[in-house]
């Protein structure tokens, strides 16, 4: 065999190769993505489906034009309000929780840290009945503000918008925080120290530098909390007292109280829709600020 | 001229002390530089020089000692109000602004208008021959390009002092030594002063008017680098500057001695402790046999080395002992280098031979 055509025979054996490398790579995926398949898509799929449908089990759109009644639209727009209150005061109140993890000192920084994972770590619903009683009419909230004097009678704390919002932002802080601590962490200090060195004092070194590079944990935080928010309904439906309506328990009703599938599956298809066109537009917002490597 | 008219000013360090834990960063330091002067802090990590230039721009805060920035006390000043250029190691130039925004940042923060602050930035970047990215983002620009915006954004607002903390130690070493002679020529011609912290010593000897040796958070010598190269004040100056073998040499009755041969030396030597003599590669010389003026080394060839502009002989002399012989690559002369075990004599001019003693 000449050298010509033992080098041949190496080539075609090297592609052999590759090839089964990439049939190799190929399958080791393949279980994921059969999972996806089986849990995500079809799951979707099927909800989709079933939004075609009437009770009868005929083919139709009014589960559609049902949520353009009066009734609908007013969920979607308490949805969105709340979902927005509650980023809102996610990020005011999270902002400078996360700043100051890394910025306070080392031990009070791993206190606070502590206590948000605490929190995190703690049931939802032990969460949510503890602010019920920490907000109810002659709970611990109501006996602080008036032996302040900041209120005379009893405030409605609670089973009202007010209550919501105090218990989702509380649930909903950890999601906001932990992704701005990880963005404001990986932010050199170098940077605030090069402001600083030009001339930019303390607070001009925090506007000019450090915020617009924190933007994008905050993105991050911001998207995640409204997200979950406005799918949220244990907080919202146990505090909220049956007078805030959300999405998701509208959902619950249609499928608990009428069984009707359709109707239920048609909100779920609409939420799913708002929250990605959400998490595309917050995406694209979120590039433009970002230029860092 | 009064002072704000200068280009520069004078920097006066006296008694500057930092401790950290137990660990003394500054121990005592006293320096002046001159207003336009560039003077270089050399020295190995944990030398103190990165503390001291920090101190200079107000990030550390000394236990104690004063800082004067052309006569005026600084040490409660914060870096904002110190009014210093300043390069970072890192270059740290800010990832969400652009070149154009970057450079213009000391500009915006000290009120100029819209179109001074275009002129200025066109200006620093053309002196960094960089105008031409001007709208580019900072995450598209190479370390050179990096380092030299850097450089434009600590120089626009023409400082009167410039703060240098390693800027060039990133690059490769070609663009680095371009760097070196282009920041030597800049400095000559804005005139402000510059302290420059680098651990490269050649780096150091190319570009400085004088360069503060320290270790151990003090300065051991501050002299020009001609004199640090050939005067070294004691064996670790002799040992950090420069490629050097220090032997040990005997004292009889005033008489300096090495290989039992008396040392003749260019200047008196006297009242050293632990004397060392110090030989550079390059101030050897292989003679045929013992004559007149030289001081002689005897010993064996241990290894040539081949380093492309130049040959590298090692120098077995006994007893431990070993020098090194550098000599040109030169056709003419290759076939006269001595091959690995051979006896050889090495000769040293009295004006080349450097004794030194041990720290003071």
């Amino acid at each position: 065999m000449s050298v010509v055509e033992l080098h041949a025979l190496n080539a075609r054996e090297l592609q052999r190769a590759e090839r089964r490398h990439r049939w190799y790579l190929f399958g080791s995926g393949l279980p994921a993505l059969l999972l996806v398949l089986l849990t995500f898509v079809l799951p979707i799929g099927w909800l989709f489906w079933l939004s075609l449908f009437d009770a009868n089990g005929q083919l139709t759109i009014e589960n559609y034009t049902r949520l353009l009644e009066p009734i609908y639209v007013l969920t979607f727009v308490q949805t969105f309000k709340i979902s927005i209150i509650v980023t809102i005061a996610c990020v005011l109140i999270g902002y400078p929780y996360a700043y100051f993890m890394i910025k306070g000192a080392r031990w009070l920084a791993n206190l606070a840290m502590g206590l948000l994972l605490v929190s995190l770590w703690t049931s939802l619903l032990v969460r949510t009945y503890a602010w019920l009683i920490i907000l109810q009419r002659r709970g611990i909230a109501n006996d602080l503000l008036m032996s302040l004097g900041l209120t005379d009678a009893p405030l409605a704390l609670v089973h009202n918008l007010t209550g919501t919002v105090i218990g989702m932002v509380h649930i909903m802080l950890p999601f906001m925080i932990l992704p701005l601590y990880a963005a404001m962490k990986s932010i050199d200090p170098i940077y605030n120290q090069a402001a600083a060195a030009f001339g930019a004092s303390p607070s001009r070194a925090f506007r000019d530098v450090f915020l617009p590079l924190s933007l994008p944990g905050l993105a991050a935080g911001a998207t995640l909390v409204f997200v979950i928010t406005l799918g949220f309904y244990v907080t919202p439906a146990l505090l909220g007292g049956g007078k805030v309506q959300m999405i998701s328990m509208r959902i619950e009703s249609d499928v608990s109280m009428y069984a009707n599938w359709g109707a239920a599956s048609s909100l779920g298809v609409v939420l799913l829709l708002t929250t990605l066109l959400m998490l595309f537009i917050v995406k694209k917002g979120a590039g433009l600020g970002r230029r860092s490597e | 001229m009064s002072e704000d008219l200068k280009l520069s000013m004078s920097i006066d360090i006296e008694n500057l002390t930092k401790t950290y834990d137990s660990f003394a960063a500054l121990d005592d330091v006293s320096l002046s530089i001159k207003s336009g002067e560039f003077l270089s802090l050399l020295g190995s990590s944990g030398s103190g020089k990165t503390t001291l230039l920090m101190a200079l721009a107000g990030f550390v805060r000394p236990d104690a000692g004063s800082i004067r920035f052309g006569g005026r006390e600084m040490i409660f000043e914060p870096p904002h109000k110190r009014d210093v250029g300043m390069m970072f190691q890192s270059y740290a130039l800010f990832p969400h602004m652009n070149v154009f925004q970057n450079v213009a940042y000391p500009l915006k923060l000290r009120g100029y208008g819209r179109a001074e602050i275009r002129q200025r930035v066109e200006q620093a970047l053309a002196t960094v021959e960089l105008d031409h990215l001007i709208e580019r983002n900072i995450n598209e620009m190479s370390g050179g390009q990096r380092q030299r915006i850097a450089l434009a954004r600590a120089i626009v607002f023409e400082p009167k002092i410039l703060l240098m903390d390693e800027p060039l130690s990133a690059l490769d070493k070609r663009l680095r030594e371009t760097m070196q002679l282009e920041l030597r020529r800049l400095h000559e011609r804005l005139g402000m002063t510059v302290v420059y912290v680098t651990h490269d010593q050649r780096e150091a000897l190319t570009m400085s008017d004088r360069i503060a040796v320290m270790s151990k958070g003090k300065i051991r010598q501050i002299d020009t680098p001609v004199n640090l190269y050939e005067r070294p004040a004691n064996r670790f100056i002799a040992e950090f500057v420069g490629e050097s073998s220090c032997l040990p040499v005997t004292q009889h009755a005033g008489l300096l001695q090495f290989q039992g041969r008396t040392l003749k030396t260019g200047s008196a030597v006297e009242g050293l402790k632990n004397p060392s003599l110090v030989v550079r590669p390059e101030k050897l010389q292989f003679v045929a046999a013992e004559a007149g003026e030289y001081n002689h080394l005897h010993g064996h060839v241990a290894d040539v080395i081949f380093q492309g502009e130049s040959q590298l002989v090692q120098i077995d002399l006994g007893e431990g002992m070993a020098v090194a012989i550098r000599r040109p690559t030169r056709s003419s002369e290759s076939n006269r280098l001595p091959a690995r075990g051979e006896a050889v004599v090495l000769g040293l001019h009295p004006h080349d031979t450097l004794v030194v003693g041990n720290e003071p």
